[in-house]
């Protein structure tokens, strides 16, 4: 899905509608860190409408409760902000989808046109030619292409179709071309969009356990800090210090995590929004979270590692044939072989004999012989010739039928190939070996590169083929896999899945098909293909829209993002408090006792302006950060140590270090522009 | 003058350390059940005393039992030693026939001493009966001691166990801490002062007659077996009102020595332990680093300011050089202060200096030592626990800035152990400001402090933390046997040990049920980032906390004097 720009106006002005709507404490209270600054807030102003009546400090009272007040709202803009953003495409689609209508398709075999709205699960509707998919389901019957640009934003067309493991669709898209019959598989409200929405929407997300965590934290330190304030005025009235109650407002605020109090939900749901940019989905929010735990992730050979076919990549002809004898045989053998093998073959014959087009042809009167399960050979006659071509033993057996006899040699070369980890075909002419044909698995592209950044995340990859072990290690030492497992049948993920997790490791795994739905809801972290069947993508936590089985590397880095920029903005609010103290403390002291003067080695200009300067930098630290929440803190696969120095540099020290500065120059400002005295 | 003190205090860490490691890996056998060297000698007192609580020696207890077993057995010795002083009187073992204890002296001292904190707002020798200090406050001693132990041995089964809701037995390991651990430990140290001079025996005063010609009675008593377990146990009771500044405790600058030494040995020892049952040694060790370098940091600059001595007494003429103001001739400064600092970071409590006449800088330390939680070394037992509480607070941070959830020793800290870590660290400091804040809102509270402004603050901030840290040291100079400070730091020493204990054991009873996940690259916790990171959380939350009163009085009074 593409998104509009973070400072769209459109998108702006909503927010800061929503920033005052959200000052409804029915709502606020929901963020309690905020909740508190907002009956702050309320004291102050009453205190700064008393001192209007009584002429004293009303000025002061009044400065402090506006900027208390832009506190809350700035805390409330941050959170509509990233909600905005999401929710306008949603919207959008959401409008387009429930304009739509059905053409239901009733028992008797007649359709009636009902709305989409009303379709229910179980329901079966007819979709053709330019009209919109009204909700999601699985194709039952018949075969479409369909334009699924609306969420993913690829404007190639894609195929789905009933059986296999491309049945399923989503709300939403379109068909081009083509008639299908589409099983309803979810209930409006529960669909793909719906849950989507809710990602983004603070007031119906789910919060995750380590958001949770952290807000039990900020609570506390919320509740230690009010303590902490009221009985500073116990221990000043000790010292024969009076502290009106607007500045012990001003600490208290100044004091509580309102940073990462503020930020808090805008960071979760430029998270989930984030996702979306990258065309995956999150059906949970804890998934995306746990994925940056992962320590093992199974991968399919075919489809994620290779490209799913393999080619030839050479000849080796027997004793005393030609390679040039053997390309022929080959050709002939191969050119009614649709597979992607045996189209490999010709094009690498084509290319090593230097011919160009469509010029080879078919000898006249020749017959194909097609590949069965029973003779395991496909080949061609013509004449007296009778070429096959196939796996080693099938052709010995041929060629011993044939009353001829298989070479050594040749078994030499085939034990070779094999040896390689690559797959060897026999090519023979009657009972003449000619030789064999080397195919190979073809990498796909930087696909290399991908599983090393697992690497460095600390995540072990599996493969998982039905290949034979030796297929299977070739492979995966050739794309920097750890582990494999060769001749796995459909359960073996499971049991894979379930092995892992007992030794403590937490399992993502990736699928498509039906049979591996199972596995899919076992993993800790499952995504589903977008194109893949219902049944895998209700099993698993994410939606891959693109289909892109490598996508698991950006799920993990946002998972890790979300919870980096948390921690950092975390470590940053609390590194604050020591600035504010600073500022505070001999502002509301150094009067009685002057020794205390040293404490102010910001030089603030007077009492009035130190509080002052440090609830304007607590409150517009908020919105000045906005854009980091949004995006997430920088992230580059390192060493959990590497990684911890330079945010504790970053947002620890920085964190120390910024108030000092800031609450300086915006004291130097308030001085210059005569706001206080 | 820093220098020369070098000398006596890096051997004797040296020592303390060897010492702990061995006492650490004792007490894991021991804890786990293993054949030990006193196993011949105490192992039959052992199963004696299991057969007739009726417990078996593989009894398990989920975290609930395990809590409710131990609040009931703290209960009950609660009160038995509360109405032990209230009844005493008409008890044998008071050949003083000193009367019952004042309702709210007696409250304020049974929760004192069930608690390990040992506050006493009384003096003992003249309130307490030989039968209520041998049966009542020594008994407490040992089980308070004990108590704290199981629930630390709890915790670190909580640790290495997986997938299961047990986490040990309070009544078994209740026992072994006190028979395998506890009692000899006690009994060595008991025979050692006494061999130097401390007194024990059950005649009521010595009479003696003067240079005058006056007759003066010298109050003696049972006193060695009451000062072993004290600091043993980090308890810190005197028998004596000058505790261990008495000649009578503490008869030389070697028992001196001794008593600091044995008051940080079990709580030095449980980090080992807590390596030693993981099988994975580092991770105690960084934990002992840690309190370690708290440790000697606070003891540097404590010595430096005493040996400074007092700014006011060289600005007004008198001789300068170190604060000798209320130290024994035969310990000097760097002794008093290595004690005092001994004293207030194990929540032990026991003084061999008069706290109150240490120099601001020094008492700004102490006070600081007691309100981070009585973590560095902290009391026995809980004084690990409330350090694991931190790193489950500091991991916490730690993993989300590595983008992990955060876990420890392949637990992950979910709500659960957060919610009971926030409970634990900002529980006790909430109440204590909330109690010092009252103090200093009732005239006749604040007029019980001897000194007013920041002396006065430091006095009464002094007295709350040290409830709040059961530390049971006093600043002096504060009048505490008053009603209002009887129930409100009784109160405070309640809410300051249970909230370590029972999060303790809920944490221990959430994380044994978890399975121990492996990941692939995480953060080291034997690391030396790793201590200094915790060394700066505990510090930045007490600092945080504790700011306002401790620039208000030490702070304050420190930079008035110069």
């Amino acid at each position: 899905m593409r998104k509009k720009g973070m400072l769209d106006p459109s998108v702006v002005s909503k927010a800061v509608g929503g920033a005052f709507q959200k000052l409804d404490p029915r709502t606020l209270w929901r963020n309690p860190v905020m909740f508190v600054v907002e009956f702050g807030s309320i004291i102050t102003t009453v205190f700064a409408v008393m001192s209007a009546f009584q002429h004293t400090g009303f000025w002061f009272n009044l400065q402090i409760s506006l900027w208390l007040w832009f506190t809350v709202l700035f805390a409330n803009f941050a959170e509509a902000l990233a909600e905005g953003r999401g929710k306008a495409q949603a919207d959008s689609l959401k409008k387009t989808r429930n304009e739509a209508v059905a053409n239901r398709l009733r028992s008797d075999g007649t359709t009636e046109t009902v709305a989409a709205i009303d379709l229910v699960k179980g329901d079966t509707v007819v979709v053709s030619d330019n009209e919109t998919i009204p909700s999601d389901g699985e194709i039952v019957q018949g075969v479409a292409l369909v334009d699924e640009s609306a969420i993913t934003g690829e404007s190639a067309p894609v195929i789905r179709e009933s059986g296999g493991d491309r049945t399923g669709v989503t709300g939403g898209t379109r068909v081009l071309s083509g008639t299908i019959h589409l099983r309803i598989t979810a209930n409006m409200g529960d669909t793909f969009l719906d849950q989507m929405i809710a990602m983004v929407e603070s007031s119906s997300r789910r919060k995750t356990p380590n958001e949770v965590a952290l807000g039990i934290l900020l609570i506390g330190l919320t509740a230690l800090f009010i303590v902490v304030t009221i009985t500073l005025r116990a221990f000043a009235g000790y010292m024969s210090v009076t502290v009106a109650v607007p500045v012990l407002v001003a600490l208290l605020v100044c004091l509580m995590p309102t940073t990462i109090g503020g930020l808090l939900p805008a960071i979760g749901i430029a998270g989930m929004d984030r996702l979306i940019e990258h065309n995956v989905i999150a059906l949970s929010g804890r998934a995306v979270e746990a994925s940056g735990d992962v320590s093992v992730v199974l991968l399919d050979k075919t489809g994620t590692i290779t490209l799913g076919n393999r080619m030839a990549t050479e000849f080796l002809p027997a004793e005393g044939v030609t390679e040039h004898q053997l390309m022929d045989s080959s050709v002939l053998a191969s050119l009614a072989d649709d597979t992607p093998e045996g189209r490999s073959i010709v094009t690498l014959a084509k290319q090593k004999l230097g011919i160009r087009g469509r010029d080879i042809r078919a000898p006249q009167g020749s017959t194909f012989v097609p590949f069965t399960a029973e003779t395991r050979m496909s080949g061609i006659d013509y004449g007296d010739q009778h070429i096959r071509k196939g796996a080693v033993d099938a052709i010995e057996q041929w060629v011993e039928e044939n009353g001829g006899q298989f070479p050594d040699t040749v078994h030499a070369l085939v034990d070779g190939v094999a040896r390689q980890g690559e797959t060897p075909l026999v090519v023979s002419d009657g009972a003449l070996v000619m030789g064999v044909i080397r195919l190979k698995d073809i990498l796909k592209q930087d696909i290399k590169e991908r599983l090393g950044q697992l690497h460095v995340f600390g995540i072990k990859s599996v493969m998982i083929t039905g290949d034979n072990p030796l297929t299977a290690a070739a492979i995966a030492a050739e794309a920097g896999i750890d582990d494999f497992v060769a001749q796995a049948r459909p359960e073996t993920k499971l049991d894979l899945i379930r092995r892992y997790q007992a030794n403590g490791s937490m399992v993502a795994m990736i699928g498509d098909g039906t049979n591996d739905a199972p596995a899919l809801a076992q993993a800790d972290v499952g995504v589903a293909m977008n194109a893949g069947t219902q049944s895998a993508r209700e099993a698993a936590n994410l939606v891959d829209l693109d289909s892109n089985p490598t996508k698991l590397l950006d799920i993990v880095e946002i998972g890790k993002q979300i919870l980096i920029t948390r921690g950092s903005l975390t470590t940053f609010s609390i590194a604050n408090d020591v600035a504010k103290y600073f500022a505070i403390i001999p502002a509301i002291f150094a009067a009685k006792y002057p020794q205390l003067a040293m404490l102010n080695v910001m030089h603030l200009h007077s009492p009035a302006s130190a509080i002052l300067s440090a609830v304007i930098f607590n409150a517009v630290i908020i919105p000045s950060l906005i854009p980091l929440a949004m995006r997430g803190v920088q992230y580059h696969p390192s060493s959990a140590n590497a990684l911890l120095w330079r945010n504790l540099t970053i947002y620890g020290a920085g964190g120390l270090a910024l108030p000092f500065v800031g609450i300086r120059l915006i004291d130097v400002l308030l001085v210059a522009i005569r706001v206080v005295r | 003058m820093l220098e020369r003190s070098l000398v006596a205090i890096v051997p004797f860490i040296i020592v303390l350390t060897i010492c702990a490691v061995f006492l650490g890996r004792y007490l894991a056998r021991v804890f786990q059940g293993q054949h030990t060297f006193l196993t011949p000698l105490v192992g039959g007192i052992e199963r004696g005393l299991l057969h007739i609580f009726g417990v078996r020696q593989d009894e398990e207890q989920t975290w609930k039992q395990y809590a409710i077993s131990l609040l009931l057995f703290n209960a009950l010795g609660l009160c038995f030693l509360f109405i032990l002083q209230l009844v005493q009187q008409w008890l044998p073992g008071n050949p003083q026939h000193l009367g019952a204890v004042r309702l709210d002296t007696a409250f304020n001292a049974a929760v004192s001493f069930m608690t390990n904190t040992n506050w006493q707002s009384y003096s003992g020798e003249t309130t307490m009966s030989y039968l209520t200090q041998m049966l009542g406050m020594t008994v407490q001693n040992f089980l308070s001691a004990a108590t704290g132990i199981s629930v630390a041995i709890a915790l670190i089964r909580g640790f290495v166990r997986r997938s299961t809701n047990s986490i040990g037995c309070f009544w078994v390991d209740l026992t072994r801490a006190l028979v395998y651990v506890l009692l000899p430990m006690a009994l060595v140290l008991s025979l050692v002062l006494v061999s130097q001079g401390t007194v024990q025996t059950l005649r009521p005063t010595v009479a003696l007659t003067t240079l005058e010609g006056q007759v003066q009675r010298i109050a003696v008593g049972p006193a060695a077996s009451q000062v072993a377990i004290k600091h043993v146990g980090t308890n810190g009771g005197g028998f004596f009102n000058a505790n261990a500044a008495h000649p009578f405790e503490s008869p030389n600058p070697f028992t001196d020595l001794l008593l600091v030494f044995s008051l940080l040995l079990i709580p030095a020892a449980l980090p080992f332990t807590f390596g030693e049952m993981l099988g994975d040694r580092k991770q105690g060790t960084a934990l002992f680093l840690a309190m370690l370098i708290m440790f000697s940091i606070g003891l540097g600059i404590s010595l430096h300011y005493e040996l400074a001595g007092n700014p006011a007494l060289a600005q007004a003429g008198v001789a300068g050089g170190v604060n000798m103001e209320g130290k024994e001739q035969r310990f000097g400064p760097i002794m008093s202060t290595l004690f005092a600092q001994s004293t207030t970071v194990t929540s032990t409590g026991a003084v061999d200096s008069m706290h109150d006449s240490f120099t601001p800088i020094p008492g700004l330390i102490m006070v600081f030592n007691m309100t981070v939680g009585e973590v560095i070394f902290g009391g026995v037992g809980v004084g690990l626990v409330g350090m694991l509480l931190y790193v489950v607070l500091t991991l916490f941070i730690v993993g989300l800035m590595i983008g992990r959830t955060p876990e420890y020793l392949g637990k992950k800290l979910e709500p659960r152990e957060m919610l009971m870590a926030v409970v634990g660290l900002l529980g006790p400091p909430i109440a204590m400001l909330l109690m010092a804040g009252l103090a200093f809102s009732i005239p006749s509270a604040v007029a019980s402090a001897a000194n007013t402004g920041s002396h006065g603050m430091t006095e009464i901030i002094y007295a709350c933390a040290s409830a709040a840290g059961n530390n049971g040291s006093a600043f002096v100079g504060l009048n505490a046997n008053t009603p209002f400070y009887n129930v409100g730091l009784a109160l405070l020493m309640l809410v300051g040990r249970f909230a370590t204990i029972l999060p303790g054991l809920a944490i221990a009873g959430s994380v044994a049920a978890k399975k121990r996940v492996q990941s692939g690259v995480t953060f080291s916790t034997t690391s030396t980032l790793f201590v200094f990171m915790l060394i700066f959380v505990v510090t930045i939350v007490g600092g945080l906390t504790y700011f306002s009163p401790l620039v208000l009085g030490p702070l304050l009074e420190f930079l008035k004097l110069r």
